[in-house]
C-alpha cells in the first residue's frame, strides 16, 4: 500500500518516516580513490561553530553585582550595628544602622531596576518558592528592609527606644541570610563557574561582606569606636581569601575564568586593595585619615570581587569548552564505573 | 506544590505537581536522520505563535541563520557539514562528506530548571507534563535564562519578558499537534505521548543501526539521566555537543539543598566573625 494523503491526514504507509541514511550513498559512483583529504584533523572538543551552549545571563552587572556588594555590605553592617550597641559603641552602632538601611534601599531599587518589567516588581511577593532563591530572598528582603529602616530612624531621631531594640535585634538576625542568600542565586543556575562555585561561594560571600561592613564601619566610626570594624574586616577578608582559593581549585578548568580577563583582573585587583586596606587599617589605627583611606579600599575590595565573580560566570558562559567538558569528563567517568 | 527537589525519576510531571487526571505526558521525538534542513518548522512556529521576526541575516554557519534557540526562536534548525562517511559510504571518496540538520526545541525537561526557579510562578506545569510561561505574569528577572542547562530560554529585547516554545498548549487543548510537527514534511518532527514516542525512538535506533549508521543514538530520552527525562528528545548522529547540546545536563536544583545547608553555615560564620570582632579587649 502507498501513502495517500486525505482530508483525515496522511494514511497507510509512512515512507519518509522509515527512510535510511547513506544506505546506498556511494554505491555505484566508485571514480577513484583518494580525492580530497581532510587537512584539519577532529578536534578532541567539538561544539557547534563555537557558539554558547547557554544563553548568556540577562542580568546587568552594575545592577545586579552591586546588589550583591550593597546586600552584602547591608546585612554584615546590621551585624556590626547590634554588636556596637550590645557593647556600649553608640557612634558606630547608629552610624552602621544608616549603612544598612541605605544599603538596601539602595539594592532595592537596583534590583527593581533590573527586571525587564519594572511595574511588576511587586509579583516577586504572589508566591513563596524554596526552589528558587529569588523569591526566598526577595521575601527576606520584604522582611529586612523596612526593618533596617525602623533601626536607622529610632538611631537617628533618638524616639521609640524599644522598637529601635527590637528592629535592630531583628536585622541581626536577617542581615547575614540577606549577605549570604546572594550565593545561592548565582549557584542555582546553570553558570559553569557559578555553579561549580556552589559549595564556597556562601564563604566568599559571607567573608566579602564582612570586609565591606568592617571598611565602612572604619570610614563612620570615630576612632575611638572602630576596633571591631577594624578586627571585623580582617576576619572578612581572610574567610573570603581562604574559600575563594578552595573554590577557584576545586572548580578546576571552571575555575579558569576566575584568573583570566576582565573577572581575573577584577579578582587580583580586590585582592590588592583588601591586602592594602588592611595594612593601613592597622598600621595607621591611630591617624585618622588612614583609618578612612583603608576603610574605602577594604570596601571598594568588596565591591570589585563582586563584579569579579559576576564577570567570571559570563565568561564561563562565552566560552561552550566550560559547559561541555566538565559534562564530557563526567560521562565518561559513568562510563569507567559502568564498565 | 509546584516544584520537585528531588530529581527521582518521576515521569509523570503533570500528576507529580497534583493534577488528578492529567490526560497524559506528550513530547516531541525529533528524528534527525530524516530532516532536510527546510525550516518549515521555525516558520510555522513563528505564525502559529507570533514570534517576532529575530533578524534575516546570513550567519556563515552553513544555512544556519538564527544560530540558536531564544526569545524569538522557538525552532532552530542546525546546519552541520562534515568530512565523515555516510553510513555505508566508503571512506576516502572524494563525496566523503555528511551534512547534519537538526531542529532543536525546547526539551520540556521532567526536572525543569527555569520553573524551579522561577520566583514570580509564571512558569507553570500544563496538564501535558509541558512548561509554559505565563506571560501576563512574567516580570522579566532573568532567572530562568540563566538556570536553564540547554540555553532555550531568553529574554525579548524590547519587552523585557522570557519566551520559549510552549509546545502550542493552546493547539494541545483542543486537540491539535503542535504547528512545528504539523508542518514538518519528512516526519522529522514526531508530536505524541511520550511514552509511544520512546517506543518508536528505540525502534529507529535499532533500524538505523542495520543500515550501517552505527553513529545514530538517542538523546534526552532517558528518565535517569540529569534532568529527569526531556518532554522533547532527539535521534543524533552525532556527539550532543556537535549539535551545540549538552552532553550531560544537570538540573540546577539538584544541588540547592546543599546550597541552602551551606548558605546556613556562611550566616553562621558571618555572625562568628562580628562576634569575634566585638571579642576582644575594649578601649
Amino acid at each position: 500500500m502507498s501513502s495517500e494523503v486525505t482530508k483525515d491526514g496522511m494514511q497507510g504507509r509512512r515512507p519518509g518516516r522509515d527512510a535510511t541514511v547513506g544506505t546506498d550513498a556511494g554505491r555505484g559512483r566508485r571514480r577513484k580513490r583518494g580525492g580530497e583529504q581532510p587537512v584539519v584533523p577532529d578536534a578532541e572538543f567539538s561544539s557547534y561553530y563555537g557558539l554558547p551552549v547557554l544563553n548568556a545571563p540577562v542580568w546587568h552587572s552594575r545592577e545586579i553585582a552591586g546588589y550583591f556588594f550593597l546586600g552584602g555590605l547591608s546585612g554584615a553592617s546590621s551585624l556590626l550595628a547590634a554588636g556596637a550597641q550590645l557593647t556600649g559603641r553608640p557612634a558606630l552602632a547608629s552610624r552602621a544602622k544608616i549603612v544598612a538601611s541605605a544599603a538596601i534601599a539602595l539594592g532595592g531599587v537596583a534590583l527593581v531596576k533590573d527586571l525587564g518589567r519594572p511595574s511588576r516588581f511587586v509579583n516577586m511577593l504572589r508566591v513563596l518558592k524554596p526552589t528558587s532563591p529569588m523569591s526566598v530572598g526577595s521575601w527576606l528582603l520584604a522582611a529586612y528592609g523596612p526593618t533596617t529602616a525602623v533601626a536607622a530612624a529610632a538611631a537617628l531621631t533618638h524616639r521609640g527606644r524599644r522598637a529601635g531594640t527590637a528592629a535592630t535585634a531583628a536585622t541581626a538576625v536577617l542581615g547575614p541570610l540577606v549577605a549570604t542568600y546572594t550565593a545561592a542565586l548565582v549557584g542555582d543556575t546553570a553558570v559553569p563557574a557559578w555553579h561549580e562555585g556552589h559549595r564556597e561561594l556562601p564563604f566568599v560571600f559571607a567573608g566579602s561582606s564582612a570586609t565591606a561592613a568592617g571598611g565602612i564601619g572604619l570610614v563612620c566610626a570615630p576612632l575611638a569606636q572602630a576596633a571591631p570594624a577594624r578586627r571585623l574586616a580582617l576576619v572578612g577578608a581572610a574567610l573570603e581569601a581562604f574559600a575563594a582559593r578552595t573554590m577557584q581549585r576545586r572548580a578546576g578548568l571552571v575555575g579558569e575564568p576566575y584568573r583570566q580577563g576582565r573577572a581575573g583582573r577584577l579578582m587580583k585587583l580586590g585582592q590588592l586593595l583588601t591586602a592594602i586596606g588592611l595594612v593601613a587599617a592597622f598600621a595607621g589605627r591611630r591617624r585618622r585619615v588612614a583609618t578612612i583611606g583603608a576603610g574605602l579600599a577594604l570596601t571598594a575590595a568588596s565591591a570589585v570581587t563582586r563584579f569579579g565573580i559576576f564577570e567570571a560566570g559570563r565568561q564561563s558562559v562565552a566560552d561552550p569548552r566550560y559547559v561541555v567538558e566538565p559534562q564530557r569528563s563526567r560521562c565518561a567517568d559513568a562510563a569507567d564505573r559502568a564498565g | 506544590m509546584a516544584w520537585n527537589l528531588r530529581p527521582d525519576g518521576v515521569s509523570d510531571p503533570a500528576s507529580a505537581v497534583g493534577y488528578e487526571s492529567p490526560p497524559g505526558r506528550v513530547g516531541f521525538f525529533t528524528d534527525t536522520s530524516v530532516c532536510i534542513g527546510c525550516k518549515a518548522c521555525e516558520v510555522a512556529c513563528k505564525e502559529w505563535n507570533h514570534v517576532p521576526e529575530d533578524g534575516l541575516r546570513l550567519t556563515g554557519m552553513s544555512y544556519d541563520n538564527t544560530e540558536g534557540l531564544g526569545a524569538d526562536t522557538w525552532r532552530h534548525v542546525a546546519f552541520i557539514e562534515q568530512r565523515k562517511p555516510l553510513g555505508d559510504q566508503e571512506p576516502g571518496q572524494r563525496d566523503e562528506l555528511r551534512w547534519l540538520m537538526s531542529s532543536d526545541v525546547c526539551k520540556h525537561c521532567t526536572h525543569a530548571a527555569c520553573l524551579d526557579v522561577c520566583p514570580t510562578g509564571s512558569l507553570f506545569r500544563t496538564e501535558f507534563g509541558t512548561v509554559v510561561v505565563q506571560e501576563d505574569i512574567c516580570n522579566g528577572c532573568g532567572y530562568c535564562i540563566s538556570a536553564c542547562p540547554f540555553g532555550v530560554i531568553d529574554q525579548r529585547q524590547d519587552d523585557g519578558r522570557a519566551w520559549k516554545c510552549t509546545l502550542c498548549y493552546d493547539r494541545l487543548t483542543v486537540g491539535m499537534e503542535p504547528a512545528c510537527a504539523k508542518a514538518c514534511p519528512t516526519e522529522s518532527i514526531q508530536f505524541g505521548p511520550l511514552d509511544e514516542l520512546r517506543e518508536r525512538a528505540a525502534h529507529r535506533v535499532e533500524q538505523l543501526h542495520d543500515a550501517g549508521v552505527a553513529d545514530a543514538r538517542l538523546y534526552g530520552h532517558d528518565p535517569n539521566d540529569g534532568v529527569g527525562g526531556d518532554g522533547a528528545f532527539f535521534l543524533l548522529l552525532d556527539e550532543p555537543e556537535t549539535y551545540g547540546l549538552p552532553p550531560d545536563p544537570v538540573v540546577t536544583t539538584r544541588d540547592l539543598p546543599a546550597m541552602w545547608r551551606k548558605v546556613g553555615l556562611a550566616a553562621l560564620s558571618l555572625a562568628g566573625a562580628t562576634l569575634v570582632a566585638f571579642a576582644g579587649r575594649r578601649p
